[in-house]
Protein backbone atom coordinates (compact mmCIF):
# COMPACT_ATOMS: atom_id res chain seq x y z
CA UNK A 1 0.00 0.00 0.00
CA UNK A 2 2.70 2.20 0.78
CA UNK A 3 4.40 1.77 -2.55
CA UNK A 4 1.03 2.63 -3.93
CA UNK A 5 1.05 6.16 -2.32
CA UNK A 6 4.57 6.43 -3.41
CA UNK A 7 3.64 5.77 -6.97
CA UNK A 8 0.68 8.57 -6.51
CA UNK A 9 2.90 11.18 -5.11
CA UNK A 10 5.99 10.93 -7.53
CA UNK A 11 4.13 10.09 -10.72
CA UNK A 12 4.68 13.72 -11.93
CA UNK A 13 8.35 13.67 -11.52
CA UNK A 14 8.88 10.06 -13.00
CA UNK A 15 7.33 11.34 -16.32
CA UNK A 16 9.19 14.45 -16.05
CA UNK A 17 12.55 12.48 -15.84
CA UNK A 18 11.57 9.95 -18.19
CA UNK A 19 10.84 13.14 -20.66
CA UNK A 20 13.75 14.74 -19.68
CA UNK A 21 16.26 11.48 -20.35
CA UNK A 22 14.10 10.77 -23.86
CA UNK A 23 14.92 14.74 -25.23
CA UNK A 24 18.47 13.81 -23.96
CA UNK A 25 19.00 10.50 -25.94
CA UNK A 26 17.55 12.14 -28.78
CA UNK A 27 19.85 15.02 -28.57
CA UNK A 28 22.89 12.73 -27.83
CA UNK A 29 21.88 10.22 -30.03
CA UNK A 30 20.50 11.70 -33.35
CA UNK A 31 22.02 13.06 -36.58
CA UNK A 32 19.36 14.90 -37.72
CA UNK A 33 19.73 18.49 -36.96
CA UNK A 34 15.57 18.76 -36.98
CA UNK A 35 15.09 15.68 -34.78
CA UNK A 36 17.58 17.14 -32.35
CA UNK A 37 15.70 20.27 -32.07
CA UNK A 38 12.75 18.32 -31.62
CA UNK A 39 14.55 16.80 -28.27
CA UNK A 40 15.77 20.07 -26.99
CA UNK A 41 12.17 21.25 -26.61
CA UNK A 42 11.21 17.78 -25.42
CA UNK A 43 14.00 18.38 -22.32
CA UNK A 44 12.93 21.73 -22.10
CA UNK A 45 8.84 21.19 -21.40
CA UNK A 46 9.52 18.56 -19.02
CA UNK A 47 11.45 21.68 -16.86
CA UNK A 48 8.02 23.11 -17.25
CA UNK A 49 6.83 20.08 -15.65
CA UNK A 50 8.79 19.99 -13.15
CA UNK A 51 8.43 23.67 -11.82
CA UNK A 52 4.10 23.15 -12.18
CA UNK A 53 3.73 20.39 -10.47
CA UNK A 54 5.09 21.50 -6.93
CA UNK A 55 3.19 24.58 -7.30
CA UNK A 56 -0.40 22.49 -7.24
CA UNK A 57 -2.50 22.22 -4.12
CA UNK A 58 -5.04 19.69 -4.35
CA UNK A 59 -8.38 20.83 -3.89
CA UNK A 60 -6.92 24.49 -5.09
CA UNK A 61 -8.09 26.48 -8.35
CA UNK A 62 -5.88 28.57 -10.49
CA UNK A 63 -4.80 32.01 -8.96
CA UNK A 64 -7.35 34.18 -10.23
CA UNK A 65 -8.77 36.17 -7.08
CA UNK A 66 -12.33 35.29 -6.51
CA UNK A 67 -15.18 35.65 -4.33
CA UNK A 68 -16.06 32.23 -2.35
CA UNK A 69 -12.27 30.61 -3.27
CA UNK A 70 -9.47 30.05 -0.09
CA UNK A 71 -7.36 27.66 -1.95
CA UNK A 72 -4.77 28.93 -4.77
CA UNK A 73 -2.46 26.73 -6.76
CA UNK A 74 1.30 28.51 -6.24
CA UNK A 75 1.67 31.30 -9.41
CA UNK A 76 5.09 31.97 -9.06
CA UNK A 77 6.04 28.98 -11.04
CA UNK A 78 3.10 29.46 -13.38
CA UNK A 79 5.27 33.17 -14.16
CA UNK A 80 8.35 31.41 -14.65
CA UNK A 81 7.19 29.03 -16.64
CA UNK A 82 5.42 31.45 -18.67
CA UNK A 83 8.93 32.97 -19.47
CA UNK A 84 10.31 30.00 -20.23
CA UNK A 85 7.99 28.91 -22.69
CA UNK A 86 8.13 32.27 -24.79
CA UNK A 87 12.01 32.16 -24.93
CA UNK A 88 11.83 28.71 -25.63
CA UNK A 89 10.18 29.36 -28.95
CA UNK A 90 12.56 32.22 -29.50
CA UNK A 91 15.91 29.19 -29.01
CA UNK A 92 13.98 27.23 -31.13
CA UNK A 93 13.51 29.74 -34.12
CA UNK A 94 17.51 30.77 -33.74
CA UNK A 95 18.10 27.31 -33.86
CA UNK A 96 15.89 26.22 -37.17
CA UNK A 97 17.72 28.89 -38.74
CA UNK A 98 20.87 27.60 -37.92
CA UNK A 99 19.71 24.48 -39.71
CA UNK A 100 18.49 26.11 -43.00
CA UNK A 101 21.76 27.79 -43.16
CA UNK A 102 23.82 24.58 -42.77
CA UNK A 103 21.03 23.08 -45.11
CA UNK A 104 22.29 25.57 -47.47
CA UNK A 105 26.19 25.22 -46.76
CA UNK A 106 26.58 21.35 -46.92
CA UNK A 107 22.97 19.81 -48.81
CA UNK A 108 22.15 18.10 -45.71
CA UNK A 109 21.43 18.49 -42.39
CA UNK A 110 22.72 15.05 -41.15
CA UNK A 111 25.45 15.97 -38.94
CA UNK A 112 27.08 12.07 -39.65
CA UNK A 113 27.05 13.69 -43.86
CA UNK A 114 28.36 16.95 -42.33
CA UNK A 115 31.53 15.48 -40.94
CA UNK A 116 32.27 13.45 -43.90
CA UNK A 117 32.35 16.22 -45.70
CA UNK A 118 34.54 18.51 -43.43
CA UNK A 119 37.00 14.95 -43.84
CA UNK A 120 37.11 15.18 -47.88
CA UNK A 121 38.85 18.76 -46.95
CA UNK A 122 35.81 20.63 -48.52
CA UNK B 1 -2.14 10.30 -14.69
CA UNK B 2 -3.85 9.26 -17.68
CA UNK B 3 -2.31 12.33 -19.73
CA UNK B 4 1.04 12.20 -18.24
CA UNK B 5 1.03 8.59 -19.37
CA UNK B 6 -0.11 9.59 -22.96
CA UNK B 7 2.24 11.78 -23.08
CA UNK B 8 4.97 8.93 -22.42
CA UNK B 9 3.67 7.63 -25.05
CA UNK B 10 3.68 10.36 -27.57
CA UNK B 11 7.63 10.79 -26.78
CA UNK B 12 8.30 6.95 -27.34
CA UNK B 13 6.41 7.66 -30.83
CA UNK B 14 9.04 10.75 -31.10
CA UNK B 15 12.29 9.29 -30.38
CA UNK B 16 11.12 5.81 -32.80
CA UNK B 17 9.84 8.10 -35.72
CA UNK B 18 11.96 8.32 -38.46
CA UNK B 19 9.60 11.14 -40.41
CA UNK B 20 10.44 14.50 -39.49
CA UNK B 21 7.05 15.09 -40.65
CA UNK B 22 5.83 12.58 -38.28
CA UNK B 23 7.97 13.62 -35.64
CA UNK B 24 7.06 17.70 -35.91
CA UNK B 25 3.22 16.45 -36.13
CA UNK B 26 3.95 14.20 -33.03
CA UNK B 27 5.15 16.69 -31.03
CA UNK B 28 2.57 19.12 -31.64
CA UNK B 29 0.46 16.40 -30.08
CA UNK B 30 2.68 16.56 -27.28
CA UNK B 31 2.70 20.22 -26.88
CA UNK B 32 -1.29 19.99 -26.73
CA UNK B 33 -1.65 17.06 -23.81
CA UNK B 34 0.86 19.10 -21.85
CA UNK B 35 -1.42 22.23 -22.20
CA UNK B 36 -4.24 19.61 -20.99
CA UNK B 37 -1.69 19.06 -18.22
CA UNK B 38 -0.90 21.96 -17.38
CA UNK B 39 -4.65 22.91 -17.03
CA UNK B 40 -5.60 20.17 -14.62
CA UNK B 41 -2.23 21.58 -12.75
CA UNK B 42 -4.46 24.86 -12.24
CA UNK B 43 -1.96 26.97 -14.57
CA UNK B 44 -4.15 28.13 -17.10
CA UNK B 45 -2.14 30.74 -18.55
CA UNK B 46 0.33 28.48 -19.19
CA UNK B 47 -2.11 26.07 -21.04
CA UNK B 48 -3.11 28.72 -23.20
CA UNK B 49 0.83 30.23 -23.94
CA UNK B 50 1.75 26.32 -24.18
CA UNK B 51 -1.12 25.57 -27.12
CA UNK B 52 -0.51 28.66 -29.29
CA UNK B 53 3.36 28.88 -28.77
CA UNK B 54 4.61 25.21 -28.53
CA UNK B 55 1.80 23.88 -30.92
CA UNK B 56 1.14 26.47 -32.88
CA UNK B 57 3.97 28.94 -33.48
CA UNK B 58 6.68 25.81 -32.89
CA UNK B 59 4.95 23.43 -35.28
CA UNK B 60 4.65 26.14 -38.26
CA UNK B 61 8.54 27.33 -37.90
CA UNK B 62 9.40 23.35 -37.81
CA UNK B 63 7.15 22.53 -40.85
CA UNK B 64 8.70 25.84 -42.31
CA UNK B 65 12.24 24.29 -42.07
CA UNK B 66 11.05 20.87 -43.69
CA UNK B 67 9.59 22.30 -46.78
CA UNK B 68 13.22 24.02 -47.04
CA UNK B 69 15.45 20.96 -46.13
CA UNK B 70 14.54 17.27 -46.15
CA UNK B 71 12.09 15.28 -44.57
CA UNK B 72 13.40 11.43 -43.71
CA UNK B 73 15.96 10.71 -41.33
CA UNK B 74 18.92 9.01 -42.15
CA UNK B 75 19.68 5.70 -40.61
CA UNK B 76 22.52 6.51 -37.66
CA UNK B 77 25.95 5.32 -38.26
CA UNK B 78 26.65 4.89 -35.16
CA UNK B 79 25.57 2.16 -32.23
CA UNK B 80 23.06 4.15 -29.46
CA UNK B 81 24.45 2.27 -26.43
CA UNK B 82 26.42 4.92 -25.39
CA UNK B 83 23.92 7.54 -25.51
CA UNK B 84 21.24 4.97 -23.97
CA UNK B 85 24.03 4.65 -21.45
CA UNK B 86 24.04 7.97 -20.74
CA UNK B 87 20.47 8.39 -20.87
CA UNK B 88 19.76 5.59 -18.14
CA UNK B 89 22.45 7.00 -15.75
CA UNK B 90 21.33 10.34 -15.49
CA UNK B 91 17.57 8.91 -15.35
CA UNK B 92 18.68 6.65 -12.37
CA UNK B 93 20.25 9.50 -10.67
CA UNK B 94 17.46 11.37 -10.96
CA UNK B 95 14.97 9.31 -9.59
CA UNK B 96 17.09 8.54 -6.70
CA UNK B 97 16.57 11.98 -5.97
CA UNK B 98 12.98 12.38 -6.27
CA UNK B 99 12.74 9.99 -3.27
CA UNK B 100 13.68 12.75 -0.79
CA UNK B 101 11.04 15.32 -2.67
CA UNK B 102 7.78 16.10 -0.80
CA UNK B 103 4.66 14.60 -1.93
CA UNK B 104 2.88 16.10 -4.81
CA UNK B 105 -0.41 18.66 -3.81
CA UNK B 106 -0.15 18.83 -0.26
CA UNK B 107 -0.52 22.36 0.85
CA UNK B 108 2.30 22.52 3.75
CA UNK B 109 4.88 22.06 0.92
CA UNK B 110 7.86 24.55 1.30
CA UNK B 111 6.92 26.08 -2.09
CA UNK B 112 3.98 27.38 -0.74
CA UNK B 113 5.68 29.02 2.03
CA UNK B 114 7.83 32.35 1.24
CA UNK B 115 6.67 34.51 -1.59
CA UNK B 116 3.36 32.95 -3.54
CA UNK B 117 1.18 33.87 -0.07
CA UNK B 118 2.64 37.55 -0.13
CA UNK B 119 1.49 37.62 -4.14
CA UNK B 120 -2.08 35.94 -2.94
CA UNK B 121 -2.69 38.23 -0.59
CA UNK B 122 -1.62 41.62 -1.67
CA UNK B 123 -2.00 41.46 -5.59
CA UNK B 124 -5.67 43.05 -5.49
CA UNK B 125 -4.20 46.06 -2.89
CA UNK B 126 -1.08 46.73 -4.45
CA UNK B 127 -1.95 45.84 -8.10
CA UNK B 128 -5.92 45.78 -8.45
CA UNK B 129 -5.07 42.63 -10.69
CA UNK B 130 -7.54 39.81 -9.74
CA UNK B 131 -4.99 37.38 -11.99
CA UNK B 132 -2.30 36.75 -9.82
CA UNK B 133 -0.07 35.38 -12.74
CA UNK B 134 -0.69 38.83 -14.51
CA UNK B 135 -0.16 40.90 -11.57
CA UNK B 136 3.35 38.95 -11.01
CA UNK B 137 4.02 38.69 -14.32
CA UNK B 138 3.81 42.48 -15.38
CA UNK B 139 4.49 43.96 -12.12
CA UNK B 140 6.52 42.45 -9.36
CA UNK B 141 8.58 40.75 -11.74
CA UNK B 142 8.28 43.01 -14.24
CA UNK B 143 12.13 43.05 -14.65
CA UNK B 144 12.04 39.62 -15.52
CA UNK B 145 9.75 40.27 -18.35
CA UNK B 146 11.05 43.40 -19.70
CA UNK B 147 14.57 40.69 -19.49
CA UNK B 148 12.73 38.01 -21.76
CA UNK B 149 11.47 40.25 -24.25
CA UNK B 150 14.95 41.58 -24.72
CA UNK B 151 16.11 37.60 -25.63
CA UNK B 152 13.40 37.31 -28.10
CA UNK B 153 14.21 40.83 -29.36
CA UNK B 154 18.00 39.49 -29.91
CA UNK B 155 16.69 35.94 -31.59
CA UNK B 156 14.18 37.49 -34.16
CA UNK B 157 17.38 39.73 -34.98
CA UNK B 158 19.49 36.75 -35.15
CA UNK B 159 17.33 34.91 -37.36
CA UNK B 160 16.77 38.22 -39.64
CA UNK B 161 20.78 38.35 -40.14
CA UNK B 162 20.98 34.42 -40.35
CA UNK B 163 18.18 34.15 -43.02
CA UNK B 164 19.11 37.59 -44.82
CA UNK B 165 22.03 36.68 -47.03
CA UNK B 166 19.92 34.04 -48.60
CA UNK B 167 16.60 36.04 -49.65
CA UNK B 168 18.20 37.94 -52.21
CA UNK B 169 19.30 34.45 -54.01
CA UNK B 170 16.22 32.60 -53.40
CA UNK B 171 13.41 35.21 -52.70
CA UNK B 172 10.48 32.75 -52.62
CA UNK B 173 10.38 31.59 -49.34
CA UNK B 174 11.39 32.55 -45.47
CA UNK B 175 10.70 30.23 -42.39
Amino acid sequence: MEFVEQIVSHYNQWITIFLMVAGLYIVVARGNMVKKLVGLSLFQTSVYLLYLSPGKILGGTAPILEEGFEVYSNPLPHVLMLTAIVVGLATLAVGLALVVRINEAYGTIEEDEIFADGEDGK
Amino acid sequence: MVLLTLMAAVTIGIVRARNLFAVVVLSGIYSFLMASVMIVLDAVDVAMTEASVGAGMSMVLMLGVLYLTKVEEAVPSHTPWLPLFVAVGTAAVLLYGTVGLPPFGAAENIVHAHVAPRYLEQSIAETTVPNVVTSVLASYRGFDTLGETVVIFTAGFAVLLLLRGRRRSRPSDDA
